[in-house]
């Protein structure tokens, strides 16, 4: 358990405000108590004070993990978002993608949103931006890249790429040795 | 009259089985009773020697024991659990030396000075009288040391010191510096009487080097700079690793606690600035709405 460095913590805020905005502030200054980010082996942890203190009582070779993994760090210090970060995602997402039934499915699998199986997108959501996508039930699903902008969407065709696909909840299943 | 039954007992001995315990010789043996050791120093006859060989020898050594033995019946005698038992003097024979003569070690700095001021070594007890604890403690070993971890169990920070600075750490490595000296100068004393000449600095030098020793010297030479090799001009085929430098010692931060002010409010800043990086007028968000406004027209 590592407080993150200062050059690390600004690529992980970067990384959630292309997604939440100005929410992460929401983030940190919590009123129902304290929580924070940990860096363990490369990965990124949120957790409060409780969690924190049980985790520094773990020897640290022996901790898997503690909190929820946000994701990790690359070879490269690049930040990469896990699909484990959704629940702090969904309800602070700035833009936001609803997928018809129909595609929900392929979207699951790890493909990319086309138009023809996008419900309804926020207005005003600007090219090559974060979005968190859900269902028609509001139920969040993953989130990606937007393709285009609200303007554009409306003229592509119905096989054009409207969001690219970075996470979605399909890959508890698909990716179960990697995430954590 | 005697003489003849003499004659006749003699001859009557010799007949029997056993042989006489009486033996003659030319020369007297030279007895060293204390090493159980006989030396017969008469002339072998050559002519039962080259006739009965085994014979002849083997009866001369039985003459020999049977006389050394005779002496030893004569010794004062004790008896110890059932068992006589003769006792011995002292052996007078001198076995000579195996190995050379061991040659005087040469003195050591201190040996030599103590020699030249006369300092002659205190006989020191074993056992020291500890007030504190009321006993007696020996002066070293690992008994001592853990009598001195209790009675340290909190040491005062002097008036000029730095608050911060652990007094603990410096005492441990005030020890280790002295132990490291210590081992130094012996290892100074030895080359000195082996001859081996040691520079004063730098790693003595070696006919054939291996890489590793290689590495190593130019690992000491590349750090013996007043910065410590921070600002060494790295060589072509040098690998910087990270044992090239002497870093400053790390100050280990405490983790556990999530400190309000200072960690929260950094992260606010950092959010701040990626935040405000964006610009006021977003040209993407304006042509966006332009293009709706026109669509919706």
């Amino acid at each position: 358990m590592k407080i993150l460095s200062d050059e690390r913590t600004k690529s992980v805020f970067e990384k959630l405000a292309k997604f939440i905005g100005g929410n992460i502030k929401l983030l940190i200054d919590r009123p129902d108590g304290k929580y924070c980010f940990r860096e363990h082996k490369d990965r990124v942890y949120y957790m409060s004070q409780a969690i924190l203190d049980l985790a520094l009582s773990c020897n640290k070779e022996q901790l898997i993990c503690a909190g929820t993994c946000f994701g990790k760090f690359t070879k490269t210090n690049k930040f990469r978002l896990h699909i484990t970060a959704l629940n702090y995602l969904a309800p602070y997402a700035q833009y936001k993608i609803w997928l018809k039934p129909s595609a929900e499915q392929q979207f699951l699998y790890g493909h990319h949103v086309l138009k023809s199986g996008m419900g309804r997108i926020t207005e005003n959501t600007p090219k090559n931006q974060g979005v968190v996508i859900f269902s028609m039930n509001d139920m969040p699903l993953g989130f990606g890249t937007s393709a285009k902008a609200t303007a554009d969407c409306k003229h592509a065709d119905p096989i054009a790429i409207v969001c690219f696909n970075q996470g979605d909840i399909g890959e508890y299943i698909r990716n179960e040795d990697t995430l954590i | 009259m005697d003489i003849l039954e003499d004659i006749l007992q003699k001859e009557a001995k010799k007949s029997e089985k056993y042989k006489t315990t009486d033996v003659e010789k030319n020369v007297e043996l030279e007895l060293d009773l204390g090493n159980l050791l006989a030396l017969d120093t008469n002339d072998l006859n050559l002519q039962e020697l080259k006739s009965h060989k085994e014979k002849y020898l083997l009866n001369l050594a039985r003459d020999n024991t049977q006389l050394l033995l005779n002496k030893l019946w004569d010794l004062p005698s004790e008896r110890r659990e059932d068992i006589v038992v003769a006792k011995l003097p002292a052996g007078t024979l001198r076995l000579p030396r195996e190995k050379p003569c061991p040659k005087p070690k040469p003195l050591t700095k201190w040996q030599e000075y103590a020699l030249e001021k006369g300092i002659k070594k205190k006989k020191k007890t074993n056992a020291v009288w500890d007030d504190i604890v009321q006993k007696w403690i020996p002066r070293f070993g690992y008994k001592k040391a853990e009598l001195e971890r209790q009675k340290d169990w909190v040491l005062e920070v002097p008036g000029n010191a730095d608050p911060m600075e652990d007094q603990f750490a410096k005492k441990a490595e005030k020890k280790k510096e002295k132990v490291s000296k210590n081992e130094f100068q012996r290892l100074r004393n030895i080359a000195k009487a082996k001859k081996i000449k040691v520079p004063k600095e730098g790693l003595p030098s070696v006919a054939n080097p291996s890489s590793d020793l290689l590495n190593t010297a130019a690992k000491v030479a590349r750090v013996s700079t007043a910065s410590l090799g921070k600002f060494q001009p790295k060589l072509p085929k040098e690998k910087t690793l990270k044992e090239n430098v002497i870093a400053p010692k790390r100050v280990k931060r405490d983790h556990s606690k999530i400190s309000s002010i200072d960690e929260k409010s950094s992260h606010l800043k950092i959010i701040d600035s990626i935040l405000g990086k964006k610009p006021k007028l977003d040209i993407e968000k304006a042509v966006n709405r332009q293009v709706f406004q026109e669509q919706h027209e």
